[in-house]
């Protein structure tokens, strides 16, 4: 090696022109397959609505199967569709960053997820006027991490269909099983809201849910060892299926009368 | 060992030096990503690309790195590779990127790859460099495939996700060893792995660094 390798003017020379190697082959990289990623992240997205309403079939085409679902956006605040957004580009997660639309929850925060959108995107499966099933984003606080999910409820706005975390960053083995598919199966047919009223009642309990349980029908055994976990999944179904959530949304399939 | 012909390089690390058994590197992502073939699989081969292009360009640049800066440069270039290696995953191979999350990006500290650029490609030329990180690559990934075979052989019944024992939960009559799903499994498969390469080679056993005495001898009572 030669000696001048050493040299204060040749270290900087080699450091800085590595950097500059280096950024542009990352960024290039990044750049250039970021619209991939993008498609991939989409049919990602899909394939989860897909799966918690139990309609995936794995093998056929995502595109073909979501063509029976109808995305439409729904002012939380009034419970009715808006149309000023275009539900297939409109994005929640963004309107929930930027004060425009959205709004500071303050103390009244139980899902921990600070600002709450004005708008959010629903799915529905089948005729949109009268939908088998309604599947609706939820997310809130868990131990370490907010958790992203959808939820899929029947018909009635009321029955729950299945509940499935596309992200999540809890504990692996304890609060991660909000993943297991034994868990999740445990959803089915739960009934977020007791008689005609508009609270929801699901919660998470400790100690296992059977038959004999009072109100088994608003209860689902909470996940063992992850306590903080299981409470943030009940917050954020409480937080999003009650007032400030969808249950303003949601009344309509309650009583079909008010109509659209 | 280290034969210096191209052909050498690149199979010496598959078995008579290979970076796992012999060396006991990179054993930590061993451990975490074999719980299937098919993470194991794409895990090797992202290994092998980071090890083979991170040899070839340290080699490459190697008369002109200052010494005082070697270990940071190395780095930069194997951090850059490896966020390629990552981003290219989830573009073309979504659904593993996401099984293999962070472990992709760990790659980095991933002792063969550093270990390979400073102990080879700092000493050889380009060529060589490349086909010895291609070699060691093939040399994890081989020990990789044959972890996650038997752990999930063992642990769900099937090999890349086809499957071989009928498992009870399936209706069938395997009891699936839920032992072998969790990262400790890979410990005794390594384990054994080891013990049965050195059988074969032993050259390669190590010597002891302590010897064992024999017990105090019994005296009679004073």
């Amino acid at each position: 090696m030669a000696s001048n390798n050493n040299s204060i003017k040749k270290t900087l020379i080699v450091a800085f022109s590595l950097c500059v190697v280096c950024s542009v082959v990352v960024s290039a990289a990044a750049v250039a397959l970021r619209p991939i990623q993008q498609t991939n992240q989409e049919l990602d997205r899909k394939t989860n609505i897909l799966q918690v309403a139990e309609l995936y079939k794995p093998g056929d085409s995502v595109a073909e199967q979501f063509s029976h679902i109808t995305p439409r956006v729904v002012n939380l605040d009034t419970g009715k569709y808006s149309d000023k957004f275009d539900p297939e580009t409109f994005d929640q997660f963004a309107a929930a960053a930027d004060p425009a639309t959205s709004r500071s929850l303050g103390g009244n925060d139980p899902a921990g997820i600070g600002r709450r959108e004005n708008f959010a995107t629903v799915y529905l499966v089948g005729d949109p006027a009268r939908p088998d099933q309604i599947i609706l984003p939820v997310r809130g606080q868990g131990l370490w991490s907010i958790m992203y999910g959808y939820l899929a409820l029947k018909g009635d706005g009321n029955t729950i269909v299945g509940l499935s975390f596309y992200q999540q960053g809890e504990t692996p083995g304890l609060g991660g099983e909000v993943d297991n598919p034994k868990w999740k199966a445990l959803w089915d047919g739960k009934q977020v809201y007791a008689d005609q009223s508009m609270t929801p009642v699901i919660r998470l309990v400790k100690g296992g849910v059977d038959a004999q349980t009072p109100n088994a029908e608003n209860k689902v055994d909470a996940l063992s060892g992850a306590t903080l976990t299981s409470r943030g999944v009940t917050q954020l179904l409480q937080f999003w299926l009650g007032d400030q959530g969808f249950a303003n949304y949601l009344s309509r399939f309650r009583d079909p009368s008010q109509g659209a | 060992m280290a034969a210096d012909t191209p052909k050498g390089v690149l199979t010496t690390p598959i078995f008579q030096n290979n970076p796992i058994a012999l060396q006991i590197l990179g054993v930590c992502s061993a451990l975490a990503v074999t719980n299937s073939v098919q993470t194991s699989l794409v895990m090797g081969l992202a290994v092998i690309a980071v090890t083979a292009f991170s040899s070839f360009f340290v080699s490459l640049i190697r008369n002109h790195m200052p010494s005082s800066i070697r270990i940071i440069v190395q780095m930069t270039i194997i951090a850059s590779l490896v966020i390629v290696v990552d981003q290219v995953l989830r573009a073309y191979a979504y659904e593993i990127s996401k099984q293999l999350s962070v472990f992709v990006g760990l790659i980095i500290t991933n002792c063969i790859v550093m270990g390979r650029a400073e102990a080879y490609a700092m000493q050889n030329g380009p060529g060589m460099s490349f086909l010895d990180g291609v070699g060691n690559g093939l040399g994890y990934t081989f020990v990789l495939l044959v972890v996650g075979a038997v752990r999930e052989l063992f642990g769900s019944g099937s090999l890349m996700g086809y499957t071989l024992l009928h498992t009870v939960k399936d209706g069938g009559w395997y009891v699936t060893n839920g032992l072998m799903l969790l990262p400790p499994s890979a410990f005794f498969v390594i384990g054994l792995m080891i013990w049965a390469i050195r059988s074969r080679n032993p050259e390669q056993v190590e010597e002891a660094d302590f010897k064992i005495t024999a017990n105090t001898r019994a005296q009679e009572a004073v």
